[in-house]
């Protein structure tokens, strides 16, 4: 079944809108965004320990909840309306999808527990320099020596790489694309936070010079699962960026409701009232995409997630910038100034649309895959 | 609780196949077999005994449907038939006529022996169709009505007309207005092709001229035609805006099938990416409506319907009007060519087999898929006004008889 959301699907909706109410205000994320480290610790403490959100999808035997790709798109809907600032996508989802699907028992076993637990922050280190977002494009050399992998290159892009406490690095050796773990304090590392674009979501790029790894792979060449878990991660990003459309969404509405010109809500005039109608059709659009990715990733077929996950990331991402472009218009001058939450979105509409690929990109890859 | 009356769904298996071992659809003509289906109560099976029904819950008609496809070879598509009548006309003349019309009238609608057609439309009343003037003034047992109808389908070969027309000029203008069954042989009724964008006649233009209905007639009260109106509406099958409901199918499929047997040279590499992009979305949204649909049902049969339900309509119109401009795109100097030409004429299907000529053709009709059926623009006003709330536009013909209401040229 296509959108089988059931009675807890909504429970844990209603549990996460909650949370974040309470916990990531605007207020909240204004003060966060504008910090060094971009989160706030007993946020992240308390959506461990009482949400039990960090281990969402870590496998029950590895001390977490066992949950699908459903239940994570909800829960990032929620997170993307509310723009909440925590390591959750770059730990939570992103690692968790390459350790699950790519890395051996002994390392899951080691990571896992501590990741469910929320004790752990672990970024994933995969997009190079030049455009390279795709597992398959990875030029990143690990080399065997003496003592073990070490790594020399560069990653970029890397979602909370500023304050990981480990790394996951994808990189090439003779055999195939591998999986490797780096510690945070761990030599010839140099992280470089980025002055992002979108504050409420910190990058790093990272530097490594001989920088001992561990490979944490569970076979030589583990590219297919790697594969696998990058489309996890677009169909997961999808969804986010639905939950922050439904959200600008409702703030052009709104607006357009009580903003009075010429003696008459702005929502009277055709030219406002069709522009939020188009930007309905695009949420509505962008939801069946980023839903149709879940349902389609839980049910575990490969080509087709491929396709959705792509579909999903393109549209959604589309979707999303329209939206967010269109809130500030329908704002006018106040959608252009600081106080108003307008740009925030806005600035993630476009890191969200470029990170891991922009539309264009996934959709050259999706034409390959349905014959265009 | 029900209105409808108990059945089993075995119990109305048995009464179709009682109907075929009867009269077999494969030996008899059609006015005969549907004939026949109608005094069995096969024809709508929620309408009561006597008139083509068994008084049984509606959603029980697809299991007769079902039955009536069994091992024959002829199976009748309603809807093909006389769309107008079975779809719309009965269910109205079910809610607003009398008896007298409801034993005359629904036997040859559902045969097929008459056709219907719908009045409403009229050249100064499309989106804004309440605003309609078509007077009709009554005479004695007569109303007598003088106006013009467009955009009517079938009006050519139709024995009834749905009419709705002006009886009150002097009250706003959804108060003012009567509904009446036309019979379309009546002097006064002149029925015109109309010449649209394709060379085609699928519609006509109607015109009435001093023409005579008898009272008994009229559908509901005097100046209840716009409440009956909405009944014929609603009753309208909604097979716009779901797109298709096969993955892949529809119009996106035949565009793709076009770009795939396109001569290789035709595009330079830059020109191939360009367009592979562009059909690449609009694959991607023909997916997306698809999908949407579905959605609006799982959400529908959860008892929790959305805003997902709406937008199908608006999109779908703005979808394939682009798809089939991106045809002509593919298609390129082959697109130069119209091979049907512009010669008046009624629709011909057959001429529309080859993809490419679809291709042309839709390209051409597709124009009409955000007019017909409530424009792209109203579509958006009710998608801002009841499904985001926002507040409609001030209305210069509310509360005001409709004689006074500003009308242009």
């Amino acid at each position: 079944m296509d959108f089988a959301f059931t009675p807890e699907h909504d429970e844990l909706r209603q549990t996460v809108r909650r949370f974040l109410q309470d916990r990531s205000d605007e207020a909240t994320v204004r003060r966060l965004m504008v910090t060094d480290e971009g989160f706030d610790r007993s946020t992240w403490a308390q959506l461990a320990e009482q949400l039990g959100l960090t281990a969402l999808i870590v496998p029950e035997t590895y001390g977490g909840s066992g949950l699908g790709p459903v239940e994570l798109a909800i829960t990032l809907e929620e997170m993307g309306r509310a723009l909440f600032c925590a390591p959750y996508f770059s730990t939570a989802v992103l690692s968790v999808a390459a350790l699950n699907e790519a890395a051996s028992d002994e390392a899951k076993q080691e990571l896992l527990p501590e990741i469910a637990a929320g004790k752990k922050i672990v970024a994933l280190a995969l997009a190079e320099p030049q455009g390279i977002w795709e597992p398959a494009d990875v030029r990143l050399r690990a080399r065997k020596g003496r003592n073990g992998w070490t790594l020399t290159g560069e990653k970029t892009a890397i979602i909370d790489g500023h304050v990981a406490d480990e790394l996951l690095v994808v990189a090439r050796t003779p055999e195939g694309l591998s999986l490797f773990r780096v510690r945070g304090n761990a030599d010839g590392l140099e992280r470089v936070p980025l002055p992002a674009l979108d504050l409420t979501r910190k990058l790093a790029r990272v530097r490594f010079s001989k920088t001992p790894a561990e490979s944490v792979a569970a076979a030589p060449d583990v590219q297919p699962q790697l594969e696998r878990a990058f489309l996890l991660g677009l169909a997961a990003l999808a969804a986010e960026q639905v939950g922050g459309a439904q959200q600008c969404l409702e703030l052009s509405t709104q607006h357009a409701k009580t903003r009075w010109q010429f003696g008459r809500p702005i929502g009277s005039f055709q030219a406002i009232k069709h522009r939020c109608a188009d930007m309905l059709v695009a949420v509505e659009f962008a939801k069946s995409a980023a839903y149709h990715a879940a349902f389609r990733a839980a049910e575990g077929n490969g080509s087709d997630l491929a396709v959705a996950a792509r579909m999903a990331k393109s549209y959604c991402s589309d979707a999303y910038f329209q939206v967010a472009n269109d809130t500030i218009q329908v704002h006018g001058g106040m959608g252009f100034t600081w106080e108003h939450p307008a740009h925030l979105y806005f600035k993630r509409a476009k890191s969200s649309a470029l990170l891991f690929g922009d539309p264009v990109h996934h959709r050259e890859k999706l034409a390959a895959l349905i014959g265009i | 609780m029900s209105q409808y009356r108990p059945m089993t769904e075995e119990e109305l298996r048995e009464r179709v196949r009682r109907l075929k071992a009867e009269v077999h659809p494969d030996r008899v003509d059609m006015f005969t077999f549907r004939g026949a289906q109608y005094d069995h109560g096969l024809a709508w099976v929620h309408f009561p005994e006597g008139l083509g029904g068994l008084g049984i819950n509606p959603k029980m008609q697809a299991i007769v449907a079902d039955e009536l496809r069994k091992d024959v070879q002829t199976v009748y598509d309603d809807l093909a038939i006389n769309p107008i009548g079975i779809g719309m006309g009965a269910p109205t003349l079910m809610t607003y006529g009398s008896d007298e019309l409801k034993r005359a009238l629904l036997r040859k609608c559902f045969t097929g022996e008459e056709i219907w057609c719908q009045l409403f439309s009229e050249p100064g009343a499309g989106s804004d169709v309440a605003g309609l003037a078509t007077r009709a003034v009554r005479d004695g047992d007569d109303w007598v009505v003088n106006g013009q109808k467009v955009w009517t389908t079938l009006a050519h070969v139709a024995k009834w007309g749905l009419l709705v027309a002006r009886t009150n000029p002097d009250v706003p203008k959804h108060e003012g207005l009567s509904y009446f069954l036309l019979d379309m042989h009546s002097p006064g009724v002149e029925v015109r092709p109309l010449y649209q964008i394709t060379g085609e006649a699928e519609f006509n233009e109607v015109f009435l001229n001093d023409v005579r209905i008898p009272h008994r007639y009229m559908l509901g009260q005097e100046g209840q035609g716009w409440q009956v109106a909405i009944t014929t509406l609603m009753n309208e099958r909604t097979a716009l805006g779901g797109g298709s409901t096969q993955k892949g199918g529809g119009p996106i499929q035949v565009l793709m099938q076009i770009w795939n047997a396109r001569p290789p040279k035709r595009h330079s590499p830059a020109e191939t990416a360009v367009l592979r992009d562009k059909i690449t979305r609009l694959y991607i949204e023909s997916e997306l409506l698809r999908l949407t649909a579905l959605r609006a049902r799982e959400m529908m049969r959860a008892g929790n319907p959305g805003p997902e339900g709406s937008v199908g309509k608006l999109a779908q119109a703005e979808l394939y009007k682009k798809i089939w401009e991106c045809g002509m795109d593919v298609l390129g100097e082959d697109a130069l060519v119209y091979e049907p030409g512009y010669t008046l004429r009624r629709p011909a299907h057959e001429e529309r087999r080859d993809k490419v000529l679809l291709a042309k053709y839709q390209f051409l009709r597709s124009r009409a898929n955000s007019i017909e059926g409530g424009t792209s623009e109203i579509m958006r006003n009710i998608l801002g006004e009841r499904v985001l709330g926002l507040p409609g536009e001030p209305r210069t013909d509310k509360g005001i008889p409709w004689k006074d209401i500003p009308r242009g040229g």
